[in-house]
Parts: C-alpha cells; structure tokens; sequence
C-alpha cells in the first residue's frame, strides 16, 4: 500500500468521467466549428467566394484550421486534464 | 516490361519489411505458458500496446480501401464538398479512446476478459447474446475482408497492370502469413509500419498532383472553370445534400463507438499514457490521411481531367504523375490500409472460433481440456483457414458475401452501438435489452437499406440507431435487472 500514491475506485471513477466531458465538450466544439464554417462561408454563390492560400475560405477554415486547430486543442488538453489512472492494482485499496 | 518490374521492387521489399516485423514481434513477445495466457498473446498481445502503436492500430482499422480509392474517387466527381464530408472522421479517433478507452481498460482488467464478446459476457451474463455477437462478428468481419481483397487485388492491377490473381496472391498471402504466425501482436505491430506507409504514400501522390497543377491556386482556379459548384459544399447539382452529410457524420464519425473492431483494441493496451498518446497521434494522422488523399482525388480533376470511372481516379493518377519507383512505393499506402484492415478482422474471427466459441462452450472454460499444445495449433489453425477461405472466395467473389458487405460497416455498429454503450453506461441495461436490439438492429438496417426507405433525407444508419436505442430501453425495462454483485466490475 502506497496510500496517497494509489487512487481509490471512486477517485479513478470520478475523473474519467471528467475526462469524458472534456472529450465530449471537445467533439461538440469541433464539429460546431466544422458545420459552421463550412455552411456559414460556403453556403453562398462560388462565384464569390473568397480564397485563402489558393483554397476557397470556407474550405480552409473548416477543414484545414479546423483539423489542426483540434489536433492542438487536443494535446493540450490532454496534457492539462488527463489523468494518469493505474488500470490494475486497484482491489488493494478499495472500500 | 522494366517499368513494371521497377514497380513492383519497392513492393516486394515492404511486404518483406512487414513479414520481418511480425516474425521479430512474434519472437520478442514474452513466452506465455497456459492456455489462458497463450489466448491472451494469441489474441490480445497480453495487453503490452504502447501510444503509437495504439493510434496507428485503431487508425488502420478506419482507413481501408476506401480512404485511397473509392473516397478520392467521389471527390474526383464531387469536389471539395466530399473532402468536408470526410473531415468529419478526424475527432473519431479521440472520441472512441476517449470515451470508451480507459472504462475498457478497467473492466477487462477486474473481469479478466480477452476478447471483445467476453467483454458482453461479463456484463449481459447471456450465452445468447455471446452466441449473438461472435456470429455477427464471424459473417460481417469475412464479408469485409472479401471486400477488402478485392479491392486490393484490383488496385493492384490497375496500377501494375499485373493480373488480379497475381495480385491477390502477392499481398493477400503476406497478411494472412503474418497474422497467422504472430497474432494479435504481429498485428499491431505492423500496423504502425502499414500507417507510416500510408502517411509516406499519401504526400507523395499529394505533392505530385500540386506540382502537376501549378499550384493549389491554379488547380482551384481551373475547377472553378469546369464547374464553380466543385469548389461548394454542396458539390455540383447539390450532391451531397446537408441529410446526407449528416447521415455519413452518423455512420463514420458517431455510432463507430460500438465499432467492435476499435473497442477490441481499448482491450489491449499497456497504460493511461499510452492512451492519452494514441488519442492526440490518432486524431492527427487521421485528419492528416483524409485531408491529403480527399484532396488528391478532388485537385486531380483539374490535372487530369476526363476520367470515367471514380475508383480509376487515384489509380490513374498515380499512373501518369509519379514514376514507376514512386508508384510502387504509392500503392504499398492503399495496400497497407488493406492489409491493417484484414489482419485485425482476422485475428477477431479466429478468436470468436477459438475463444469465444470452441473454449468456452465445447471445452467448458476448462483449461485441462484445452492444454497450450492443443490451444497454439488450433488457433493458428483456424487463423490460416480462415484466411485461406477468403482468399480462395475472392478469386472468385461469391455474390452473396460481396452483398452482405455492403451493410457489415453499418450492420456491425447497429448491432453492437447499444449493447457496448449501453452496458458501460447504464446499470439497468441488461440481456433482455441487449438480445432485443442486436436482432432489431441487424433486421432493420438491412430492411431500411433494401427497401430503400428515407426518413427525412437521412441514410439507413440513422432510423436504425434511433430504433435500436428505443428497442433496448424498453427490452431492458422488460427484462430483469441484473444483480448488484455481478455487475460490482463495472462500477464504473
């Protein structure tokens, strides 16, 4: 026994279901960004269209900055929130 | 005659690379002794996954065929709008690991389970839903890999313009060799190479397509002169309507949470860490894959114009842009997509048969009458027979398997979305539940599809999980609770 070292069930518990939301809120900010920019900036006629790096706009925020964009959002918060929860010597120290 | 010779060399030599791996992961893997601890290396890799091979394991399991041919093939004909439809795959990847990752790794654990139908046996305590999945999991897993096969082997002779069989023969036998010999470890482990391939393949066809153009503003610029609507969301004619889009944001980017082949993989990595790596490594080469090939496929239209056929697209392009060296290097990335796909649908069956089926119900779960000896050549056996079976069926594809896997996407996530999140999630779920809808789901995907009946514009995938979610609440509440005690190992 490690005591404060070893999380208990509920802790284990309690902050996976946090990194769910953090997940979820993440997938909801994505695919808010993905819709909007894409329907928002493109819905219009081609003809006028404005262009970033050669891509039409829409295409470019939706799908370019979108995708890193989310790639960086990511990995930070991964980094700040997640947790590192030991899958195995758990029954040890369980109420 | 040279040229094609010259194709084929970088080929060789990578199938000659991947085979090494499996043989080297195969020798390294720690010696398990038992029965139960060979089918948890034969199977599970004895839970040793690292990140990278974790996020390139789950990718290879989404990107197939159709990432390198069939989808660039639409973006060919549709443009930019079909790019936006395949961005929507890009969070995939964290979201499954993210939501089911660590759950599953903390039930496999407490309950011992190895495959993904033990995982439902610990939490619905039903042979009958057991029985269910193994078989869903048998028929839909061997109608894609057919799938697969085919189209490889018929990548392969486009671009080669070697035979089919040739083909089939060539990377077909590579995959089931290695899967065979080094189970799920030498899966894994290849897969990672197979996305490294990819990655390579895919900017080297990206690049060739830009620099053919001029440039990425004069290939936009000589769309917009074909038609103004391939630089639209919406593609030409309104192809690809918002239901629609949606409908795909459901089947790919949503419900693959039930996605057995996925959660099979949340079984067997090592630790927290490596999860949180596969989550933000996934997720980049991911989007990374689709955005380059998507765009291949779409900006190839302005370089070169007129072909017929969306599938010949990329093959074509691929022909005229790159060099026989460079060609041959490019179609390794579509055939490790195949083949990363393959093997770990491979490794699945045979565990069904073995573990699933043969140990738990013929041998009574009793390692005495399952000795290690017996164990190791049986599944080795049944891993080579199974391949063999769809490698002979797709020299000559019977109809009833390449029709059935035109529904195994769809048909194995309306089966197994309910019962997977359901029984992580909620308590009162249970067996009654879980039969309920894995039945409703298959029967109804299928009806939705053959009758060709719409709700709202959407794709069957849609109405399906709508019902199913429905059928299994009101199954659950039918049936009796399960006990507190069993379910003590999802305390989740």
């Amino acid at each position: 026994m490690q005591g404060g070292l070893l999380l208990t069930r509920r802790e284990k518990i309690k902050a996976i279901n946090k990194e769910t939301c953090v997940v979820l809120l993440l997938y909801a900010i994505f695919f808010a960004w993905w819709y909007l920019t894409a329907y928002g900036l493109g819905g219009g006629d081609p003809a006028e269209y404005k262009f970033v790096f050669g891509f039409p706009a829409w295409f470019f925020y939706s799908c370019i900055v979108g995708y890193i964009g989310i790639s960086l959002l990511l990995w930070i918060v991964i980094k700040l929130f997640f947790k590192d929860i030991p899958f195995d010597e758990e029954e040890e120290n369980d109420a | 005659m040279l040229d094609r010779a010259g194709m084929l060399l970088p080929l060789v030599l990578y199938l000659g690379l991947i085979m090494g791996i499996a043989v080297w992961g195969s020798k390294v893997a720690q010696k398990e002794s038992g029965t139960k601890g060979f089918m948890e290396e034969y199977f599970l890799g004895s839970r040793s996954m690292g990140g990278f091979v974790l996020a390139m394991t789950i990718i290879a399991t989404y990107t197939s065929a159709s990432s390198f041919i069939g989808g660039p093939g639409v973006a060919y004909n549709l443009g930019l709008g079909w790019i936006l439809l395949s961005m929507i795959q890009v969070p995939t990847a964290f979201l499954t690991l993210g939501v089911i990752g660590k759950r599953f790794a903390l039930v496999s654990r407490r309950a011992n389970t190895v495959t993904f139908s033990d995982f439902l046996r610990a939490r619905y305590k039903s042979d009958f839903v057991v029985v269910l999945a193994s078989l869903a999991i048998i028929v839909f897993f061997m109608a894609s890999m057919l799938a697969q096969f085919i189209g490889g082997a018929r990548l392969f002779e486009s671009i080669t313009g070697y035979s089919y069989q040739s083909g089939l023969l060539i990377f077909g036998l590579a995959v089931i060799i290695y899967t065979t010999i080094g189970g799920f470890r030498a899966v894994v482990l290849t897969d990672a190479v197979q996305g490294v391939m990819m990655i390579i393949a895919s900017i080297a066809i990206l690049g060739a397509v830009v620099a053919a153009g001029g440039g990425v503003a004069n290939i936009m610029e000589s769309l917009r002169a074909v038609d103004p609507a391939l630089l639209s969301p919406q593609g030409p004619n309104n192809a690809i309507p918002k239901p629609f889009i949606l409908s795909f944001w459901v089947l790919v980017g949503f419900a693959i949470l039930g996605l057995p082949q996925t959660t099979q993989k949340a079984l067997g990595y090592r630790d927290s860490k490596s999860l949180h790596n596969a989550m933000i490594i996934g997720t980049f080469v991911v989007g990374f894959t689709m955005l380059t090939m998507h765009l291949v496929g779409a900006m190839g239209r302005a370089v070169v114009p007129g072909i017929k056929i969306g599938d010949l697209a990329v093959p074509t392009l691929t022909i005229e842009l790159l060099s026989p060296f460079w060609a041959g290097i490019f179609i390794a990335g579509p055939l490790a997509a195949i083949m990363s796909t393959v093997d770990s649908m491979l490794i699945m069956v045979s565990a069904a048969i073995v573990k699933d089926l043969y140990f738990h119900y013929v041998a009574k779960n009793k390692a005495e009458l399952l000795p290690p000896r017996k164990v190791k050549i049986m599944s080795t056996l049944v891993t080579g027979v199974v391949g063999i079976l769809v490698f002979l069926a797709a020299l000559k594809p019977p109809a009833l398997l390449v029709w059935i896997n035109l529904f195994a996407f769809g048909g194995l996530e309306a089966v197994f979305f309910c019962p997977t999140l359901f029984g992580l999630f909620w308590r009162r779920a249970n067996s009654t539940g879980a039969i309920c809808s894995m039945l409703f789901g298959c029967g109804a995907f299928f009806w939705f599809n053959i009758t060709k009946t719409s709700i709202a514009g959407t794709t069957a995938i849609v109405p399906t999980l709508a019902l199913t979610t429905i059928v299994f609440v009101l199954g659950s509440y039918f049936g009796k609770p399960e006990s507190e005690e069993k379910l003590r190992v999802f305390d989740l």
